[in-house]
């Protein structure tokens, strides 16, 4: 089969799957803004497990844990040699022995699947947001969105395909806050060179690797002179290099008002922190959903693949409603990233065939079906295509 | 109607088509007969004494008088030394407080239908306050600044406008699982505040959850009120739903009683003279104005005609899709106006 057989020939490479998506690696120039926050400096080596890939897997808190055992069961079921070491992290805790030991735990493997955990806000300023410390202290900097329209899925716009390239790391999630007189709040908003520049050679890259014509700086540099003005200099400079790719740029509170109304204008966008929270919320609306879109954190050693609007689903958990499609697709991410062409095939397919040909929809798509209902679906469209599968 | 007292309004025609929308607007408020009386004024900065930048004295003179103003699209020149006008205006007469009715306009077809929604925007501070420095060569930092006051200020002012506009709901929307401290206390304040309004059922939501939520089904949305940089990308999303700025109305409320109502699209000086604009968002924005200073009854039946209008497809301008000129487009309101008397 020619998914043993590639990934016997992975067993052979030694190295282990350091690299983010292209294969580059950046230069970083002098010290990054993020390199304090890194707790643990030794690396642990790498797993290695005779021809099988060992992934972490954070199920988070919401629906992510009753997802993420259906992306178990697929793997189980289409034998993806994929083995998933399970980090719990307890998001009620004040201490960060959990995290540290989900962060260890990734880089140890280099790949990580994760649900979203929740932010509790009610506990004090000093809790930092999980989330948000697994992505700096594994300088997960760039965040990839793929928004297509799913032909299955009944939205007021057809035919969206935008690419949405978000900086992951820094901007308004820098969590520098401080009171420096009672009732007054200052929260710092970080913007660097080296980290722009990062970001915007990231999005050209993946432009031109993908083939697309066009991408759009989303930013605010007509009020944030200085802050979004150096965003949007670092992307120009980076643009230069790139003469067959056209580069623009748009104000955000502009962009979503067109977003809205002619989302076919846009094709790759790539923006600061806060902005692209924005941007991909509404993208993600625009074709059908949370429920539909996956996303992944690149860094140049790590890649976390997870939900593109991580949502917990707090309201969804444990009812078997939820939508199972953008954690399956985003494990296909995964599998792609670890060269399981494949088996990311086959699982892909079969996903998107049950969301387009059936009409096997959950309720958040405006149908019936349960989780579990989906997955079954999606399993016998795997054992339907022939491959080896264990008993359904 | 009893003749009411004639009350005194501050107008700014602006730039490009402001004064061609200004007069059209003043048409349609003759022919509805509204106890309005126009003072128009221009807020071209000069230089004042000790070197600041400031709106002509007049005009300021006229709207501490009048507290209520009208305002076209103003013209921000590049390199003319002097901060954007809107700026000032905003700084001279503390507008703290930026409201934007999104109503879907029955015969303006977008893929949004029914939507009803208000935005309040903090418009003192937050992510606005200006306040950048380079630390080092490559790093630069920008403050968002977040007060109780202006906090506190905000949420009472959406509350009592939920009231004042039989709006049920108020949602404040944040981001304060990053920004713990500073959307943080947003948050606190505006949960004070609710417990002054309990007839007014008061959420929170994350932004994100917010724009998630808005582009599939904007209708289970009211008031929504949130600090700055948040409230000036939900108020152009929500525009953005109802079919853009050149329909949308605008209103700034001040400290003082002040409240200065505006259009918020550009001053088009390509088609400016040529009778060719669309006044629809500087009418709703006085229309606005009316039910603001309580004439609820002129305001009702302008925005009436206005609407009806749009929906005949009869007479629209050439961003509504048809082909009339800017003085048709306004005869035809007036007309409907009279016919409703």
């Amino acid at each position: 089969m020619a998914a043993h057989s590639a990934v016997l020939s992975m067993s052979k490479i030694i190295n282990p799957f350091w690299g983010g998506r292209l294969g580059n690696t950046v230069k970083v120039f002098g010290t990054t803004l993020t390199s304090h926050r890194n707790k643990t400096l030794l690396t642990p080596p790498p797993a290695k497990y005779g021809g099988r890939h060992t992934v972490t897997l954070i199920p988070g808190d919401g629906i992510g844990p009753e997802l993420l055992n259906h992306v178990r069961e697929v793997f189980r079921f289409s034998c993806v040699p994929v083995d998933f070491e399970v980090v719990n992290v307890n998001s009620a805790l004040e201490t960060d022995d959990d995290m540290n030991n989900a962060i260890t735990a990734i880089r140890r493997n280099g790949i990580a699947l994760k649900g979203n955990i929740e932010t509790k806000h009610t506990m004090a300023p000093s809790v930092k947001s999980r989330n948000n410390l697994l992505r700096t202290s594994l300088d997960l900097y760039a965040n990839v969105m793929h928004c297509q329209s799913l032909p299955g899925v009944q939205t007021r716009h057809k035919n969206i395909d935008i690419m949405i390239i978000r900086e992951n790391t820094e901007g308004e999630y820098s969590s520098l806050e401080h009171e420096s007189v009672s009732g007054v709040v200052e929260s710092l908003k970080i913007i660097t060179r080296n980290n722009s520049l990062r970001i915007a050679d990231y999005a050209f890259k993946l432009a031109r690797e993908k083939g697309r014509r066009r991408v759009t700086a989303v930013h605010k540099a007509n009020i944030m002179k200085l802050g979004d003005g150096l965003f949007l200099q670092c992307c120009r400079e980076v643009a230069s290099g790139y003469p067959d790719i056209t580069f623009d740029s748009m104000i955000v509170d502009n962009t979503t008002m067109q977003l809205v109304s002619k989302p076919h204008q846009f094709d790759v966008m790539v923006m600061p922190n806060l902005y692209g929270n924005v941007v991909s919320n509404v993208c993600a609306g625009l074709v059908g959903g949370p429920g539909l879109v996956p996303g992944a954190n690149y860094g140049n050693a790590y890649a976390v693949f997870e939900t593109a609007t991580r949502n917990t689903g707090k309201s969804i958990a444990g009812k078997n409603i939820a939508n199972p499609t953008a954690m399956l697709l985003a494990s296909c991410m995964m599998l792609d990233h670890l060269k399981l062409y494949d088996h990311a095939t086959m699982i892909r397919h079969a996903v998107l065939k049950t969301m387009n040909e059936t009409r096997l929809h959950t309720a958040d798509i405006g149908g019936q079906g349960t989780t579990s209902e989906v997955v079954q679906t999606i399993m016998r469209i795997i054992q339907s295509g022939g491959q080896l599968t264990t008993e359904l | 109607m009893s003749p009411a007292v004639m009350q005194t309004v501050t107008l700014i025609p602006g730039d490009g088509i402001g004064p061609e929308i200004s007069s059209a607007v003043m048409k349609i408020f003759e022919a509805a007969k509204a106890p309005i009386r126009w003072e128009e004024r221009n807020v071209t900065a000069i230089k004042g004494p000790g070197g600041r930048w400031m709106i002509p004295p007049d005009a300021k003179e006229s709207m501490d008088r009048s507290k209520i103003g009208l305002k076209g699209p103003l013209k921000t020149p590049i390199a003319a030394g002097h901060p954007s006008m809107n700026l000032l205006l905003r700084k001279t007469f503390d507008l703290y407080a930026n409201v934007r009715p999104c109503v879907s306009i029955e015969g303006y077809k977008t893929p949004y239908t029914d939507v009803n929604l208000v935005t309040i925007r903090e418009n003192t501070e937050g992510e606005y306050s200006g306040i950048e420095h380079v630390i080092v060569d490559g790093v630069v930092q920008s403050i968002k600044l977040i007060t109780e006051d202006a906090s506190r200020r905000i949420a009472e002012y959406a509350f009592e406008y939920a009231r004042n506009n039989q709006r049920t709901s108020v949602t404040a929307v944040h981001k304060a699982n990053i920004m713990r401290m500073s959307d943080g206390l947003f948050l606190r304040k505006c949960r004070e505040v609710a417990e002054n309004y309990k007839d007014i059922k008061f959420t929170e939501m994350y932004l994100d959850t917010v724009c998630l939520n808005m582009v599939q089904d904007p209708t289970q949305f009211d008031v929504l009120v949130m600090p700055n940089l948040y409230g000036d990308i939900l108020s152009d999303l929500c525009a953005g739903l109802i079919g853009g700025l050149g329909v949308t109305p605008s209103g700034n409320i001040g400290a003082n009683g002040v409240a200065i109502f505006e259009s918020v699209h550009g001053t088009a000086p390509d088609i400016a003279g040529l009778d060719m604009a669309n006044p629809t968002a500087l009418l709703l924005s006085a229309v606005m104005m009316l039910r603001h200073m309580g004439l609820h009854d002129y305001g009702n039946k302008i925005q009436t005609a206005c609407f009806d209008t749009i929906r005949d497809k009869k007479v629209l301008t050439k961003d509504l899709g048809g082909n009339s000129k800017c003085s048709e487009f306004t005869a035809e309101i007036c007309r409907r106006i009279q016919d409703m008397a």
